[in-house]
Parts: C-alpha cells; structure tokens; sequence
C-alpha cells in the first residue's frame, strides 16, 4: 500500500510540477473556449445555445493533450521497465499513473470547466452538474486516454496517433455529459445522462488499466 | 469457429486450401452480385421511394459487412493475442482495410439515399453516427499498425486495440441511441418476420450473400498477401546474412 502511495505522490508531484503541469492543460483549455466565440459570432443567444457543450468538448480535447506526457516519458528515461520489475503489478501502477493524471490535470480543468461554460453564457445555476462532470469525465477521459497513450508507445509521432485512437473512445462520454448538461439546461431530468457517465468512467477504471499494461508489457519487450 | 481456424493454423494447410478457396468465393460473390444486381434492377418500384429504394441493395449489405468484418477483426485479434499465431495476425490485418472499404461504401451510399428521402446528405442520426465511429476506429486501428515498426509489436497492439473496441462498440452503439434516433428500424431481422415483400429481400439477401463471398475471397487473398510477403522478407534477411 505504501508502494502505491509513493507512486501516486511521484506521479501527481511529476504532472503537477514539470513543463507547466495543470496551468498548460487550463491554458489550453481557456485558449480554446476563447477562440469558440471567435469563431461563431458573439450573439449571446447564439453561444448560450451551445455554451455547455461547447465547453465540454473543449474539456475533452484538454484532456488528451496531456496524454503523451502520460507513460512516453517513463518509456523513454527507463522507468517504465523498472515499474514492472516492481512487486506491484503493472495493473495497479497504470491505474495509479491515470489517477494521478486525473488529480494534477482533470481536478484543475474541472475548477475551470464552469467558469468557461458561464463566460460562455451558460446559466449559473449549471455550475455545479458542469463542476460534477467535469470531475467524472476527466476520470473516463484519463483512464480510456490512457489505453490509447500506452498502445502508441514506441509509435512514431505518438501524440497524434494518441489522439486517432482516443477520440472513437471519447464518444460515449462526450455524449453522456453533454446530455447530462443539455437536459439540465432545457429543465428535463439531467440524472440519466449523468449516471451513464459515472458508469462509463467506473468501467473505464475497472478495465482499462488491464488493456494499459498489456500495451506497456508489449511496447517493453 | 473453433474447427475450421484449427485446421487452417497451419500455413502450409492455409495455402493449399486458400489457393482455390479464394478464387471459389471470388466466382461465388461475381455470381451472387449479378443475380441479386439483376433481380434489383426488375424489381418494381417503392411505392413511396421510386426508383432509390434500389440503393438499398447496394447499401444494406454493406452496412451488414461493416460489422460482421468488426467481429472477424476482433476474433482474429483474440486469436493472435491468445495463441499468438501469425496467421491469425495476418488475418486481422487484412480485415481493416476490407472492413474500412465497406464501411466507407455503406456510409457514401448512405448519403446518396439520403438526400433524396430526408432531403440531406448527412443528418446526426444514432445509425449513421455509430457506422461512422466504426469507421474511425478502423482507421485508428490501420492508424496503429502502419506507425510501429516493430512487426510482432504492431500485430499486439493492433490486438489489444481491436479487443478495446470490440467492448466499446456495443457502448458506443447504445449512447448514440440513446441520443438521437431518425434513421429505420430493422427491417429484416426482426422477431415478426421481414417487414419487407420478397420482391425486394430476395435480391436483398442475394447481395449481402454476395458481399459475403466476397469479402471470403478479398481475405482469403489479403491474408496470402501477408505470408508472401513475410515469407519475401525472411527471404531476403537469410540472403543478407549471407
């Protein structure tokens, strides 16, 4: 268990302290929710039509821009083979890469998502159910961009190939959130949508940690 | 499933038998398309759709095959990650591009139908987004084996990602039904018979046998392609080392 501690405090002091850690991912993510307006028009009744969505959407592609940093420099410096030489399982040190990704990038996007969504014009009241997926999405997006970070080690230009594989993936909770948000906006009951998100990113925790160390053991031999 | 990969897991075996098989499906699927093409073109018209109703022929069968290809994807991925058989590898491989190809064809055709009946050439219905997430991932999975160089590399990646979309498919399928639906329901498979008359599921069921056979033949060749060219590279890593 202490093995474990100390891999997930190693983790969350390497995303949160090297090359920017969660001011990058927020920057990216304010960057983006900025060019939106840019490019739609700024008739508020227009952007507030779309401001949760949009800023979901913009909270996914936030999240996959931190998940190269994710195994590919455990890979490249040799850390990564000394983790499965470890008695902890490969399993368990994936799971704990990915929740220490979710706690330096996805917590401080989730502080940012409903302050973007509101700039946006999306109502205040929203705040909060943005808030919760935000924190629940980032959970999916960590564990499910972690598959696709582990199987493109090795690859040649991996970030992209990250992204090519992981955007299929991103579907179902793209869709559960912004559903989630939508009927929350309309008035209509948002738990439903909410609740499949949650599902998705328990199932994402549960399995694909096993499909993350298959890759890793294979990028490694 | 089991028997007939057991008996074809041995290469020599899966020459001999792929060496006419191939050309067998191949005739099969010529044959096949051209009775179901025929029966197509003298069927009468739908009453409601006119003359498109025949694009269903075209369509249909390669909707069918999008999937059914996905699901020879992921078995041969199983194979090859279990037993670690290259065969079974070069199965997989040569099911991506045949797989993207009638995925690709179902969604153009798709299109083409559907400017004439909905009045547009795309619309975000739950089918037509799921079909075209299926075309993503093929591509995601072609995307992975052409970026490692690493050939038994490649062919465990590209397994462990077709297995991950193997579980996430079926998700995918229900949240995008649960988020929007426009296009038909089954009209074929259904528990009260084929809401459809025999003038237009006989050349239907011909096509889809046809796009079947074909698919056989196409990877049948695809997956020969594959020993040869192993069997090309062995070759000539024997000849440098001389």
């Amino acid at each position: 268990m202490s093995r474990a501690m100390a891999l997930l405090s190693r983790e969350v002091a390497l995303a949160w302290g090297r090359g920017g850690g969660p001011l990058v991912s927020v920057g990216f993510y304010a960057g983006v929710a900025t060019l939106l307006p840019l490019a739609t028009g700024p008739e508020p009744t227009r952007l507030s039509a779309i401001a949760p969505g949009a800023a979901w959407v913009a909270l996914a592609l936030s999240a996959l821009l931190s998940l190269d940093r994710l195994f590919e420099r455990d890979y490249e410096d040799g850390a990564l083979d000394l983790m499965t030489l470890s008695p902890v399982p490969l399993e368990l040190v994936c799971a704990i890469k990915c929740l220490g990704q979710w706690v330096a990038t996805a917590a401080p996007l989730a502080m940012a998502a409903p302050l973007a969504a509101i700039a946006l014009g999306a109502k205040p009241q929203l705040a909060p159910l943005v808030f919760a997926c935000a924190l629940m999405g980032g959970l999916a997006f960590s564990f499910v961009g972690g598959i696709g970070a582990a199987l493109s080690l090795g690859a040649r230009r991996g970030g992209l190939l990250t992204a090519v594989i992981v955007l299929p993936l991103f579907v179902p909770p793209v869709i559960f959130g912004g559903g989630a948000l939508d009927a929350f906006t309309s008035g209509l009951p948002w738990r439903a949508g909410f609740a499949l998100l949650a599902a998705y990113a328990a199932a994402a925790v549960a399995l694909g940690p096993i499909a993350m160390a298959a890759a890793c053991r294979n990028a490694l031999s | 499933m089991i028997p007939a990969p057991a008996f074809l897991s041995n290469p020599e075996r899966f020459m001999a038998f792929s060496r006419w098989a191939a050309p067998l499906f191949g005739v099969l699927a010529l044959a096949l398309a051209l009775a179901g093409l025929w029966l197509g073109f003298t069927a009468p018209e739908d009453y409601q759709q006119g003359d498109t109703v025949r694009i269903m022929f075209i369509h249909v069968p390669a909707a069918w095959m999008s999937m059914f290809v996905y699901v020879c994807l992921a078995g041969a991925s199983f194979l090859s990650l279990v037993f670690r058989h290259a065969l079974a590898d070069a199965a997989a491989k040569a099911c991506a591009p045949l797989g993207a190809a009638f995925t690709f064809l179902a969604l153009v055709t798709g299109s083409l139908w559907g400017r004439p009946m909905w009045g547009a050439w795309w619309v975000w219905d739950a089918r037509m987004t799921s079909v075209l997430v299926l075309f993503l991932f093929y591509l995601a999975y072609m995307a992975l084996r052409a970026s490692l160089d690493d050939e038994l590399k490649a062919a465990r990646a590209g397994a462990i990602l077709a297995l991950v979309g193997a579980v996430n498919l079926p998700v995918v399928k229900f949240s995008v039904d649960w988020w929007n639906t426009l296009h038909q329901g089954a009209s074929v498979f259904r528990k009260d018979g084929p809401a459809m008359t025999s003038d237009f599921l006989w050349p239907l069921l011909l096509m889809g046998l046809a796009y079947t056979a074909a698919f056989g033949s196409l990877w049948l060749v695809g997956i020969r392609a594959q020993v040869w060219r192993r069997r090309a590279e062995a070759a000539a890593l024997r000849a440098a080392k001389g």
